[in-house]
């Protein structure tokens, strides 16, 4: 007799994984990703100290880890509706080839090792402000408000928001005017963005029971509260400059890439109720996102010309 | 003993199962190695840093 009984293994509870290395990396939204990678070191750069470049490629890294982190946390607990939306049933989680306590696990440890490394190599304010992050965006967003409440992207875009702020203190080691003005910029820009995705993908939202503004309030109402956020998005994107924190070169990129952020917005107001195809809705989508990638780069481009021009003339 | 854990060896990997476990391992190698040079990489600067202000 054998010490252990030989039995045959239950292939459907002992599965082994097919996941891929590319399976674990989606789980990092490497998308949203990628914009919070670019707004920090927009933050990064423009802070008015410098730091050794290599920590501040650490530090980059380990917010571009942290902001994934919370991503695979939002797909371990969002998988349920994730299944029965088209955009997102392609995802590792809801597509079976990972299981959620592997998108769990994954996303703690990531969770933990980004908070520490930012903490231990850079300094503690920026790897608290990390750490705050991904709770808000894990908890608060995607636990809370997001089944809860259709003002869920409103207060939960504060997450998306913040990226700059951590890479200022990645920096300063403190938070500033200049890097709130720079969260304020993402935190009006995220409704308008996340509406007008909601309104030509209302029947998926709806069918996952996910209060959208389209699904609660209503299409005019949305595209109203969407025009509103544009009329306040433009202003603030100018404040730089008005705060004497840019040039003018900037104001006037920053206004004229707000004008046509109203413009766009003013035509998602016009749309009609009946209107099934939404064009205006899908051009304000992707204008959003160039308008917040050339924001950000004209800001950039700005701080970088500005001191290298201060240099020059010293 | 050797018997026994011969015959518990009852799990046999397919093409894609060690296909994927291959992919995994090699991203851990890489993700271990890139952190262990970026400690290195940041012990060096910060240790730079404290010697210059000493």
């Amino acid at each position: 007799m054998a010490l252990v009984d030989e039995t045959s293994i239950d292939q459907a509870a002992f599965r082994m994984s097919e996941a891929t290395a590319g399976d674990f990396f989606a789980l990092l939204k490497p998308r949203v990703m990628s914009l919070v990678v670019f707004t920090a070191f927009v933050g990064l750069v423009a802070a008015p100290v410098t730091i050794n470049p290599l920590l501040a490629v650490i530090a980059i890294l380990a917010i571009a880890i942290g902001a994934g982190a919370s991503g695979a946390l939002n797909m371990w607990y969002d998988a349920d509706i994730d299944a029965v939306m088209t955009r997102t049933a392609s995802r590792p989680v809801p597509a079976g080839r990972i299981q959620p306590h592997e998108a769990l696990t994954f996303g703690l440890i990531l969770s933990v090792l980004s908070v520490m490394t930012l903490g231990v190599l850079v300094n503690w304010l920026s790897a608290t402000l990390l750490a705050f992050t991904i709770f808000f965006y894990a908890v608060v967003y995607t636990m809370w408000l997001k089944r809860w409440t259709p003002q869920n992207i409103v207060i939960g875009g504060a997450a998306g928001a913040i990226p700059p702020v951590i890479g200022w203190a990645a920096v300063t080691g403190s938070v500033s005017l200049e890097s709130i003005v720079l969260f304020l910029i993402i935190f009006l820009w995220t409704p308008p963005h996340f509406w007008a995705l909601a309104l030509f993908k209302s029947d998926d939202y709806q069918r996952a029971g996910i209060p959208m503004m389209p699904n609660v309030a209503g299409q005019a109402s949305t595209r109203r509260q969407i025009f509103a956020y544009a009329l306040v998005l433009a202003p603030v994107g100018v404040l730089p400059w008005l705060l004497g924190y840019a040039t003018p070169v900037y104001g006037v990129a920053a206004l004229l890439l707000g004008a046509g952020f109203v413009w766009y917005a003013w035509k998602v107001l016009q749309m009609a109720d009946d209107d099934r195809v939404m064009k205006p809705a899908k051009a304000l989508f992707a204008y959003s996102l160039l308008y917040l990638f050339a924001i950000f780069a004209a800001y950039l481009a700005d701080s970088v010309v500005e001191r290298a021009l201060a240099m020059g003339g010293a | 003993m050797t018997m026994v854990e011969d015959k518990l060896e009852t799990v046999t990997l397919t093409d894609r199962q060690k296909k994927a476990q291959r992919s995994r391992s090699i991203a851990i190698g890489v993700a271990l190695a890139v952190l262990v040079v970026i400690f290195y990489i940041a012990t060096i600067v910060k240790f730079g840093h404290n010697l210059g202000t000493m």
